[in-house]
Order: structure tokens, then C-alpha cells, then sequence
């Protein structure tokens, strides 16, 4: 299986092994946070800045289960809805944690969560002028994707579906658009519901997938993390190699010669 | 006493308060914090020298669990 293991991807000058990246919201605890992670055999973690709890500064916190050394912290701005707070949030999180990569999230609609692009656009304008590495949310129109590119966002991610949805990739021609016309790694972000999801994403040739409801919203979500592990292997080295083509009608796989 | 706002509540604290004391005061890391003043960054090399003004507004943030779907 060496092959797997020189697979490697590259987001802002940082190499990667696992093509998966997980967030860390909607656990039950810590603990349960920690062991998903770790399942999922994830090096990149999103993760939300918030607000301190100044009356009860003892609460427990993220960085004590996911050690950032370990894991590379990615902040983006879930909940944003205009590019100012998500600029302001992404400067707070440059602070907090001392690194340029970032994930830039801008929603529109409370309903569908889908990508105020417009907002996306000035935002991710604004950052890269700062010098942050912006993988960028967004919608799945490949001439917005190219524009993002064009800016210099380091990866390009396209949502599958609705955030938090769990209804699959419904987007396969434009997402097999976006990573034909794509110079850097484009990462299937939100949508996913179950295993073969997040292989149809890499088996499109995605560079990756992003989620996070999949697999802390499962019964069993550790499980489910470490199918989502094999899953996006499985997708990857089903597109590296190269698919047979579909026909319309059987074709024996056993000779015909021969036959009693 | 000055009054500042603090993560959107009101809070009192002694006059020439700097941010380092103010992070002391509430039990927080300042390694694993940031904070804002009036809009502004506050780089963490700074804190010491920071000496809060009454009506200075600050919000101290930090990192929490979070995928996609989460709100203030």
C-alpha cells in the first residue's frame, strides 16, 4: 500500500496525508470530540472562535483535548453572515492562534445556509491583501470558483449540499467542473451524509472533503469517523485508478471459448 | 472605578487597569485568548502596555468547537 502513503496534499505550502478534515462542533463532550478526531486519522481540525466565558473561566477547552502542536487548527467563521464580522473574526483568530491559514465561511440565508458570495468575494479580498491562506466556502458556480482562484484563495470549497443536510453530493458536474478548471486543492465542504458520500466527492477527483455533522451527528460517531477515514481513501485511490468506462449492456468477464 | 464593556456586558475595574492585570483578574491564559479593543487588534506582545479607558469596548475570544453550523 505504498502508494496510499506517498499520496500527499499540499494547502498553503503545508503537506498533508489525510485528505479529510473535520470540525469539532456538535459532540457531546470533549472526550467524545477527541476520540472522533482521532478515528478519522484527520491532521486538520476546524474550529469556531467565540467568545470567552469571563464568568466561568474554568470551563474545559478545545486546545486541552486537540493539542494544536498535533493538529492543525483551521478557524473559520461559521455563523458569519456579513464580510466585516467574518474579517474581524479571522484577525481574532490569527491572534489567538498565531497562524495565516484560515477557513473563510460567509452564509446568506439562516434557512439554506448557502454562501453570500457577494460578502465571500470582499472578504476573501480583504484577507489576502493581510497575507492570510484562505480556503474559501462557496457556492458550486465554477466562474465564482475561478475568480476566488484568480484572487489567490489557496483551496476552493464547493458545498455538496446544504450545510448540515447530510443529502449527498447533488452537485457531481459542477464539482467535477470546479476540480477540471482548478490550479489549487478543491475540497468538497458540507453535504455529506454517509460513507459513500465523501467517496463520491474524492472518486470526482476533490482533492479532499471537509464535514462535520456526518459523523458527530451519527449514533455512533466514532465509528462513523473512522468510515469516513476509509471512505475518502477508497474514493482517492478509486479516482487515481482511473475508473472503467460505463457501457449499455453486459460484457462477460469469463472467455466464451472453450465452452462445453 | 472606569466601566468598560466587556464581551458585550457592562464590567467595573480600577482605574489604569492594563489588559495584562484585566486577563489575571478573570483567570485567563493569555496564551490561549485574543482580544479586541475598539475594533482593533491587540497584539498579544502588548498586553502589559495596554492600560484600559473607561467606555473601551473588548471582546476576548478563543477557540471552541466548531464545524459549519454554529452560531453566536
Amino acid at each position: 500500500m505504498t502508494f496510499s502513503m506517498n499520496d500527499t496534499f499540499t494547502v498553503a505550502g503545508k503537506i498533508f496525508s489525510s485528505r479529510l478534515i473535520v470540525g469539532t462542533g456538535k459532540y457531546k463532550n470533549f472526550e467524545e470530540t477527541k476520540c472522533a478526531v482521532e478515528a478519522s486519522g484527520s491532521e486538520i481540525v476546524t474550529v469556531a472562535v467565540r467568545r470567552v466565558n469571563v464568568s466561568d473561566p474554568s470551563q474545559p477547552m478545545l486546545v486541552d483535548y486537540l493539542d494544536p502542536k498535533k493538529y492543525t487548527y483551521l478557524p473559520n467563521t461559521a455563523g458569519c453572515f456579513t464580510a466585516d464580522d467574518a474579517i474581524r473574526t479571522l484577525r481574532l483568530a490569527r491572534e489567538a492562534g498565531g497562524w495565516n491559514l484560515v477557513k473563510l465561511e460567509v452564509l446568506g440565508d439562516q434557512k439554506t445556509l448557502y454562501p453570500n458570495m457577494i460578502e465571500t468575494l470582499h472578504a476573501a479580498e480583504v484577507l489576502i491583501k493581510e497575507n492570510f491562506d484562505v480556503m474559501v466556502y462557496c457556492s458550486d458556480d465554477p466562474i465564482l470558483a475561478k475568480r476566488l482562484e484568480d484572487m489567490g484563495c489557496c483551496a476552493i470549497m464547493p458545498l455538496g449540499a446544504p450545510i448540515g443536510s447530510g443529502l449527498g453530493i447533488q452537485n457531481p458536474v459542477q464539482i467535477r467542473l470546479i476540480v477540471e478548471q482548478s490550479n489549487v486543492p478543491v475540497l468538497v465542504d458540507a453535504g455529506v451524509g454517509t460513507a459513500s458520500d465523501a467517496a463520491i466527492a474524492m472518486e470526482l477527483g476533490c482533492d479532499g472533503v471537509l464535514m462535520n455533522t456526518a459523523i458527530a451527528s451519527a449514533k455512533d460517531p466514532i465509528r462513523m469517523a473512522h468510515a469516513m477515514k476509509f471512505a475518502v481513501e477508497a474514493g482517492r485511490a478509486a479516482y487515481l485508478s482511473g475508473r472503467m468506462p460505463k457501457k449499455m449492456y453486459a460484457d462477460p468477464s469469463s472467455p466464451l471459448s472453450g465452452l462445453i | 472605578m472606569i466601566e468598560i464593556i466587556l464581551n458585550g456586558d457592562r464590567h467595573k475595574i480600577e482605574q489604569s487597569t492594563s489588559l495584562v492585570v484585566l486577563l489575571q483578574n478573570l483567570k485567563l491564559d493569555p496564551l490561549k485568548v485574543a482580544v479586541e479593543r475598539n475594533l482593533e487588534i491587540v497584539p498579544k506582545t502588548t498586553y502589559q502596555n495596554v492600560i484600559l479607558l473607561d467606555g473601551d469596548r473588548l471582546e476576548i475570544v478563543h477557540f471552541i468547537g466548531g464545524g459549519n453550523k454554529d452560531f453566536l
